[in-house]
């Protein structure tokens, strides 16, 4: 105990001995675990070629500027392209994880043995496969294009959106849902009185907040073929027109920035 | 449609009600009790005693482990979900800590008393009756929040959110007004304001009160008679002059009582000499009330 009695009078400190020495223990191993994996990583490195990076970066730099801002009138199709995916993908993952959630949330679902388990192993599997992964598979599924970029992006964010809608529903304050069913209140109407007002906020910010997410990871689906900027992108790198490159980079930054600052502003509105 | 307590008997009467929670606590020991057409009772106790366990099985958000509760005619323990549905429209209830839906108007929180009322399309895209707003709005110019009814609930002080839960409990237009700890979290001169407002509501409409309350003052202020809980039995029923020292320390254990009962007595001469209370109010009654914000 970190309370002991020491001629007569009683002392306190934070931890007692054997505390003391376990914390000791734990740092002595996590460092002598960092020396050694950064000895195994420095034998595998070819240092030559990191010694040699910033000439490379520096040469792959100069090869991208100026940008070609004459390639920009064929860009704004696949950018328009790239938000609408963004934009479907959410609006389709809002739709099926509002239900999702409804089941998942210990407080709402029919049934905890039963259909909570379903509900959350939705969750679990959407939420593990990387909207680049849903794409890959869906390309080869249904073609290349949008609409396979826009089920990856849905698919990918069932389980984020559900998730923290589930969670948002399950901290909701009992007492309110209390009052609404005491007045006789049927269940549906006690859905709509005790819970929806309390879980609005929570599931606009999450639906904005995933549709900036989304804007980001849509301009790679292009890579593998599920439309998007990510098409023009990948041409021009096998092309090695890194002037293209560097405009592609710079318009997906403005994007994704003019993306984030709308989703703010939103926020800022609900909240 | 109020039906009036009939031949004369209890409006509500509760025969060997027990609650055994899932952890195994008994919170009820087979309690009976009895309350008359038209009383306001008190129910006090210690934290824990079973106050809210009771009236949350007569209107059974609560489910009772075993015993009947009798409302008027009408056996709640036996009843299915739509008919105790129906049940629950005749009695009201006012919360601890209001428990109004925070990020709804004022107007959607007092309506929300209709909802056994009215069907789910309806509430949903809140086309209540005419005949229900109405009776919102005199409910809460009765209360004085006539011109609160856009406000968000949140918007609201202490005082004024408990006397939207009052409409809302009102508005149901209930026999029976099952309420618990109304002035838990209001400061002393609110909770009189609410606990008088609550009698003289009850007065007028010839409602039965529960009301759970740790202030044995307010309890013996503002009910006919009270009941005091101990560990899920009664322990005392009677009017509020009985409450003696002995008995609160029946209910509550060994203390020095003396201060309680001697300044009941006082302020109940006081409250007497500077306060003259109409017996009908005249509406809107909000100049009275505006004190209250």
């Amino acid at each position: 105990m970190a309370t002991a009695i020491k001629d007569g009078t009683k002392v306190w400190q934070r931890r007692d001995r054997k505390a003391q020495f376990a914390t000791w223990g734990v740092y002595l191993t996590g460092t002598a675990i960092f020396v050694y994996c950064w000895e195994l990583i420095s034998e595998k490195t070819t240092w030559a070629f990191v010694w040699d990076a910033p000439a490379q970066a520096g040469d792959l730099f100069a090869r991208m500027v100026p940008p070609d801002w004459n390639s920009i009138h064929g860009l704004w199709w696949p950018i328009w392209d790239t938000l609408n995916i963004a934009t479907l993908g959410t609006l389709m993952a809002i739709i099926i994880a509002v239900p999702v959630a409804y089941c998942a949330a210990r407080n709402t679902t029919p049934s905890v043995a039963f259909v909570r388990p379903v509900a959350l192993f939705i969750i679990v599997s959407s939420r593990s496969i990387n909207s680049l992964i849903w794409a890959l598979m869906l390309v080869t599924i249904i073609g290349p294009g949008v609409f396979a970029g826009i089920l990856s992006i849905g698919l990918r964010s069932i389980g984020f959106c559900a998730k923290l809608l589930y969670e948002a529903i399950e901290e909701i304050d009992e007492s309110q849902v209390e009052a609404v069913r005491a007045t006789g209140a049927s269940g549906g109407q006690v859905t709509a009185y005790g819970i929806v007002p309390q879980v609005l906020p929570a599931f606009a910010g999450i639906s904005v907040f995933r549709w900036d997410i989304n804007i980001r990871e849509s301009t790679v689906l292009g890579l593998v073929g599920a439309g998007g900027i990510g098409l023009p992108l990948n041409a021009a790198i096998t092309t090695l027109a890194w002037t293209q490159v560097s405009l592609i980079l710079l318009l997906i930054i403005a994007t994704v920035v003019a993306g984030e600052w709308v989703s703010a502003k939103v926020r800022h509105a609900i909240i | 449609m109020r039906s009036i307590g009939y031949g004369g008997g209890p409006m509500l009467r509760i025969k060997g009600l027990t609650k055994r929670y899932r952890t195994g606590d008994l919170a009820l020991k087979g309690i009976d009790l009895d309350v008359p057409d038209g009383q306001v009772m008190a129910l006090i106790g210690p934290s824990g005693a079973g106050k809210s366990t009771v009236i949350r099985c007569i209107n059974r958000l609560v489910e009772p482990t075993a015993g009947t509760v009798m409302l008027n005619d009408l056996e709640v323990t036996t009843l299915g979900r739509g008919e105790l549905r129906r049940a629950r429209r005749r009695m009201g209830m006012i919360f601890q800590e209001y428990a109004l839906v925070e990020r709804l108007s004022v107007m959607e929180n007092v309506l929300s008393g209709r909802l056994g009322y009215v069907g789910f399309w309806q509430s949903y895209f809140r086309k209540f009756p005419q005949s229900d707003i109405d009776e919102a709005f005199r409910l809460l110019a009765r209360v004085g929040l006539d011109h609160m009814a856009d406000k968000r609930a949140d918007e609201l002080s202490g005082g004024q959110r408990q006397r939207v839960g009052i409409c809302r409990a009102l508005i149901q237009n209930p026999e029976l007004l099952l309420v618990d700890e109304p002035t838990a979290s209001l400061d002393p001169k609110t909770s009189r304001q609410i606990m008088r407002l609550i009698k003289e509501l009850c007065a007028e409409r010839k409602l039965s009160a529960i009301i759970n309350i740790h202030d044995v003052m307010l309890a013996q202020m503002f009910a006919e008679r009270i009941v005091g809980l101990r560990v899920g039995e009664i322990v005392y029923d009677g009017p509020p002059e009985n409450l003696t020292a002995d008995v609160l320390t029946k209910i509550y254990g060994e203390e020095d009582w003396s201060a309680t009962i001697r300044k009941v007595d006082d302020e109940a001469a006081e409250m007497e000499a500077d306060e003259v209370i109409p017996p009908e109010l005249p509406l809107p009654s909000r100049d009275r009330m505006a004190g209250l914000t």
